[in-house]
């Protein structure tokens, strides 16, 4: 199994964990990653509230390097991934705007390989079958609150994989390693990652309502599967708690991260000592930190 | 506010905007389930419905200043939920774009967030995070902004001065041809 790969850029800076978990998830799996050469940023939220065009643009030029090597693309962060399926869906429906895009991003992009959420690559095509066969040091008593947030899942028509009210991948992912899926009423509510710098106010209140609701379904943590999600998620408890008058401590872990540890990963190996709230007095509580051999990475 | 007020005015620009955001607003039957979902309403000057509700009066101008397009999440709650199609989050993003082409940014910080974000992308090619929020923190005047997380996103190696480089010339071009296209 071989993808291209495409990280995007917080992965290469406040979503390292995320990149390194991936890595070797993804080798242990037997999937082959090549990274995509040259690739700029998908523009975010900034392009498509800015220009239309740009918007599309920027992503296509990536999925047409993966084209040009007849690769279906691997996108972790779920930003990048929905801006990438949109701009797959815009050449797909529109012949006229397929044009438009090959004359700004001077390539031949015809949108024949697919764009595809690491999550679901995990969950629907390597399979939970493979993935739970691999589980050697099981989450055992691990209570997870999947919060999969906006961009994974809406608007359905572009992301396509998962419920856009009442997902299941990751609760099934988090099932299959061992864990414990909750029950909880926020899993799709805007963490606000997006106004944490413009307008805090704003997202304090929104990661206030997640935090509170995860505590209150009884989760020792949550799982994300977005870069941005995670740092406003791990980075802001202490803080949005202090401005709430409450108090919160939920290690935050990208479903990567679960992966690896249940493949018996040391955390360092993933990442994981580079949290902002800290993991290991619930790692150590629910006994995964004592493996029986540690694994070392492979070179 | 009574359908009698009605504007013909802004019968052009609304137009324009259904056909940018690919709906008619007139689909809209003003239920509310797009505000009831919509995690930034609390802090809007006009809901999301009102929104709505003002272009299907012709209030064009009323919705085009409005700081709802600003703080709008792109959360796309809204679109997903609506009885109807009516793809609204496609209008506040749509109403955002006209707004700033007519020179009204009434949520500043975010408008200038959005600038900064993209001039790093043109410059880099990439965006560079830490780069981008120290040039906001200068700009908006908020110097020490979450500056308390930066020693430890340092130590953890996750913020650096550098900022990576790639695929600039092809991005530079990206950029000219895009706004060409969109300023026909």
């Amino acid at each position: 199994m071989k993808y291209a790969y495409y990280p995007g850029c917080s992965l290469h800076a406040t979503g390292l964990e995320y990149d390194l978990s991936t890595r070797q998830v993804a080798k242990h799996l037997g999937i082959e990653l090549w990274e995509i050469p040259d690739w700029n940023c998908c523009g975010a939220s900034a392009a498509h509230n800015t220009n239309h065009t740009l918007a599309v643009a920027l992503p296509a030029r990536n999925l047409a390097i993966a084209e040009q090597e007849g690769l279906d693309v691997a996108v972790p962060c779920a930003a990048c991934f929905n801006r990438m399926r949109a701009a797959q869906a815009a050449a797909r429906n529109s012949e006229a705007m397929r044009q438009t895009i090959n004359d700004i991003i001077g390539m031949d992009y015809r949108a024949s390989n697919e764009t595809c959420a690491l999550l679901d690559i995990m969950v629907n095509r390597v399979g939970l079958e493979t993935i739970a066969e691999k589980v050697v040091k099981p989450l055992t008593g691990l209570k997870v609150a999947a919060y999969y947030g906006c961009l994974l899942v809406r608007p359905p028509e572009i992301t396509g994989f998962d419920d856009p009210e009442n997902p299941q991948s990751m609760d099934r992912l988090v099932a299959s390693l061992g864990g414990t899926p909750v029950d909880w009423p926020f899993k799709i509510e805007c963490c606000g990652a997006g106004h944490t710098t413009t307008r805090p106010d704003i997202a304090s209140r929104l990661l206030y309502r997640i935090y509170s609701g995860a505590a209150a379904a009884g989760a020792d943590c949550l799982v994300s599967a977005c870069p941005l999600c995670f740092l406003n998620l791990d980075m802001r408890q202490e803080q949005v708690g202090r401005e709430h008058n409450a108090s919160f401590s939920l290690p935050v872990f990208y479903f990567t991260e679960l992966m690896g540890l249940a493949f018996a990963y040391a955390p360092k190996d993933l990442g994981i000592n580079r949290h902002f709230v800290p993991v290991a007095p619930l790692l150590e509580s629910k006994e995964l930190l004592r493996h029986p051999v540690t694994r070392r990475e492979e070179t | 506010m009574e359908l009698t007020a009605t504007k013909a005015g802004a019968a052009k620009e609304l137009q324009r905007l259904e056909k940018a955001a690919g709906v008619e607003v007139r689909n809209c039957y003003q239920c509310g389930k797009c505000t009831a979902g919509c995690p930034v309403a609390f802090a809007m000057d006009y809901s999301p419905r009102q929104i709505m509700r003002l272009l299907q009066l012709g209030l064009y101008d009323e919705a085009v200043g409005a700081h709802s397009p600003w703080l709008c999440a792109s959360c796309i709650t809204c679109s997903t939920r609506c009885p109807k199609g009516v793809n609204i989050a496609g209008v506040m993003e749509t109403l955002r774009i006209e707004a700033k082409n007519q020179g009204l940014v009434p949520e500043k910080a975010v408008g200038l967030f959005d600038d900064l974000f993209l001039q790093s992308v043109q410059q880099n090619g990439r965006v560079h995070e830490m780069g981008l929020i120290l040039r906001f923190n200068l700009k908006s005047g908020k110097w020490f902004k979450d500056a308390a997380f930066a020693p430890k996103l340092w130590r953890d190696g996750k913020i650096s001065p550098r900022a990576e480089k790639a695929g600039r010339e092809a991005v530079a071009r990206i950029f000219a041809r895009a706004h060409s296209q969109e300023g026909e």
